[in-house]
């Protein structure tokens, strides 16, 4: 039972992980997130959808296709959800990326229609036996795209320039901005890669669940879980903290039974922020008075 | 004359009913209107949308017959939809706006058992009857009342949980049986009804799992059931989660009969539950498929005329939408001629006083008493398997 268990928890904690690099990166640049980044994830879906499916795109150009419909997106988020907002200096931003995703949820209800789809990949046709259990391929891939992404997220900040003009935009954007660094463009530009994140999330979870309007919304709410479980500043710490909230799902429902299953995830993240208010790998965050 | 259906009525008409509604607050009669209101609250979006178009398709063959006819104390019958999105606060807040604003005589709905729970208290306090056509959790018409409003035309889970039983029994020889359950008010009623079912048989439960609306990956719930030695998995669940179950036992590689409640009817379960959907057995109360009564010969084509987009058997899933709200619309009908108004109280005598109707379902004979407020049993439940999109019964 322990690696069925395990192939479930870490497949969709990977993807909480992912979700929850995406409020991580937003949050390191600019200190606000996209609360509508259930519905980022659902949007990747359905776009892919609409290119594979509906428009009989081939794959190498669907994918890539429907992630540029999700940096899009994550452009119109920060343009009119929360850039105006901070400019006043105000939090609505918070309020403006919820009622976003619900204007968008029900956007594509009405566009993509009402019910789920099934999304085909070859990757989720025929299990294969791994450790005595089925697995689809999918699944024992999704990890590793997740742990990739992150990896190279790390890369890029540490080594990269637009990485380092990050880290400058977050540490003294005063002086990031006199050294010539576009701290506007940055910030955008982490939204973008934030709904591309999510984007990648829903792709790969959509063979192995479905397609509608409304297939975001727990799994938005899970990664900002996992986000706040892991430490929201920390990049390693959200992808682990998605791994291990995936992982007890899963471990509690296989051993106490599926209506514990809520009741000790959630419970988890509660107890974490009493005993360690900036989460498990966060940092507290130095305030100058 | 055609049914009429105002979905959301942002029309003149609508303009015009909320500038009089001020006035209808002063004492201007509720029902004082042409037509005979009859509200509909369904899931019109969202997995199961296509049973609430099933129960609307239903309701309008019927009220077209019955306008035909010459509609009820001299006035057409018009049907007023609202979406309930599967939200039972949403189910609640419609309800109120039917019965107060539009004044409807007689309400249909509940698609989901949670929905119909919460407008239960409401109808029975305001004295409205409440109509159920699908929704099956038992305590919806049991619901301990002293002037109980709510009627059903549709299955019942305890008498369906004996069936269930009897049929892993009979068909499987299930001797260790687990139930895998949606977590919500529906699965709880078939909980009870499926535990007292297999203790009236003797045979003990190998567990009982749940499944949330909208999880991914059924795996770690199904494998304490085969852990535990189950021969056979009781599902009640509704599209979405069904066909996650079914995709996890493939994943498995578990090949275990599955005796399911009727939830996978309610939308595209082929195109969802992937390689192993035609192997669930599911219960029914209806279908077009196989059956060779005139009836339900007639009323295809009546469906057929009034829906042009249906084609084969395939477009009328699920049957059982149409077939419980055709009935349940003329049963209906017959109870307000019976009250003489639109009095609610009356029409409620009214449903008690309908000695026979020949309906779709069956050959209703007293359909309903004080004590009994569910028109079908037992006796009207078929066993069937979704094949290639449509619901075909087997043996």
């Amino acid at each position: 039972m322990i690696a069925s268990t395990l192939i479930s928890g870490l497949a969709l904690g990977s993807m909480y992980g992912l979700m929850a690099l995406g409020f991580h990166i937003t949050y390191a640049v600019s200190k606000t997130v996209n609360f509508s980044q259930g519905s980022s994830m659902m949007f990747g879906a359905v776009m892919g959808y609409t290119f594979t499916v509906t428009l009989g795109w081939p794959v190498w150009l669907a994918i890539p296709a429907a992630l540029l419909c999700c940096a899009a997106l994550g452009l119109v988020v920060e343009r009119f959800l929360v850039r105006p907002f901070v400019a006043r200096g105000s939090d609505a931003w918070l309020m403006a990326t919820v009622a976003g995703g619900i204007v968008l949820d029900n956007v594509i209800l009405f566009t993509f229609g009402k019910e789920p789809r099934s999304f085909p990949s070859p990757l989720a046709e025929n299990a294969v036996d791994v450790f005595g259990t089925g697995a689809y391929p999918l699944q024992l891939i999704i990890p590793v795209v997740g742990l990739g992404i992150a990896f190279a997220l790390a890369l890029i900040t540490s080594k990269t320039r637009l990485g380092k003009s990050m880290l400058a935009a977050v540490q003294r954007p005063e002086a990031a901005r006199l050294a010539g660094i576009n701290t506007r463009a940055v910030i955008a530009a982490s939204f973008a890669i934030s709904a591309v994140f999510a984007g990648v999330a829903g792709l790969l979870i959509a063979p192995l669940f479905n397609v509608s309007a409304g297939m975001g919304v727990v799994f938005g709410i899970k990664a900002f879980a996992a986000a706040i479980l892991g430490g929201i500043s920390s990049a390693w710490g959200v992808m682990l903290a998605g791994l291990l909230y995936g992982c007890v799902e899963a471990v509690t429902t296989a051993y106490l039974g599926s209506s514990y299953t809520q009741i000790v995830s959630f419970s988890m993240v509660i107890l974490v922020l009493v005993t360690v208010p900036n989460g498990l790998f966060g940092r507290a965050e130095i305030k100058k008075v | 004359m055609k049914p009429m259906i105002n979905p959301l009525r942002l029309s003149r008409r609508s303009f015009t009913g909320m500038a009089f509604a001020a006035l209808a607050a002063f004492g201007a009669p509720a029902h004082a209107q042409e037509t005979v209101k009859i509200g509909l609250i369904a899931s019109l979006s969202g997995p199961s949308s296509k049973s609430g178009e099933a129960i609307t398709r239903g309701m309008l063959l019927a009220i077209e017959e019955i306008n035909a006819a010459g509609g009820v104390l001299g006035k057409p019958l018009e049907l007023v939809r609202r979406d309930d999105e599967a939200n039972p606060g949403k189910g609640l807040t419609a309800a109120r706006e039917l019965i107060q604003r539009e004044g409807v005589a007689v309400l249909f709905g509940g698609l989901q058992t949670p929905v119909s729970l919460a407008i239960v208290p409401y109808v029975n306090q305001i004295k409205v009857p409440f109509m159920g056509p699908w929704a099956a959790g038992t305590p919806i018409t049991k619901n301990g009342a002293a002037e109980n409003y709510v009627f059903r035309v549709s299955a019942v889970d305890e008498m369906v949980d004996i069936a269930l039983v009897e049929r892993a029994i009979s068909v499987h020889g299930a001797k260790n049986p687990g139930m895998m359950l949606i977590n919500n008010p529906w699965g709880e009623s078939n909980e009870k009804g499926l535990t007292a079912a297999l203790a009236d048989k003797g045979l003990p439960t190998a567990g009982i799992e749940r499944v949330e609306a909208n999880d991914i990956d059924v795996v770690p719930q199904l494998t304490r059931l085969k852990d535990a030695g189950a021969d056979t998995i009781f599902m009640v669940a509704n599209v979405g989660p069904s066909a996650q179950v079914m995709k996890s036992l493939e994943r498995m590689g578990w090949d275990v009969p599955v005796v399911s409640h009727w939830g996978p009817a309610g939308g595209r379960f082929s195109e969802l539950a992937g390689p192993r959907a035609s192997s669930v057995e599911m219960i029914q109360t209806f279908t077009f498929s196989g059956n060779d009564s005139k009836k339900a010969a007639d009323t295809f084509v009546a469906l057929q005329k009034l829906f042009p987009e249906i084609k084969s058997a395939a477009d009328v899933t699920p049957a059982v939408g149409i077939a419980n709200a055709y009935d349940a619309m003329h049963l209906t009908a017959l109870a307000i001629a019976n009250a003489g108004s639109l009095d609610g109280p009356a029409i409620r005598d009214g449903y008690h006083a309908i000695t026979s109707y020949d309906g779709l379902i069956k050959s209703y004979v007293t359909p309903f008493t004080p004590d009994d407020q569910d028109a079908l049993g037992a006796e009207d439940y078929v066993f069937t398997r979704f094949i290639d999109g449509e619901i075909i019964p087997i043996k």
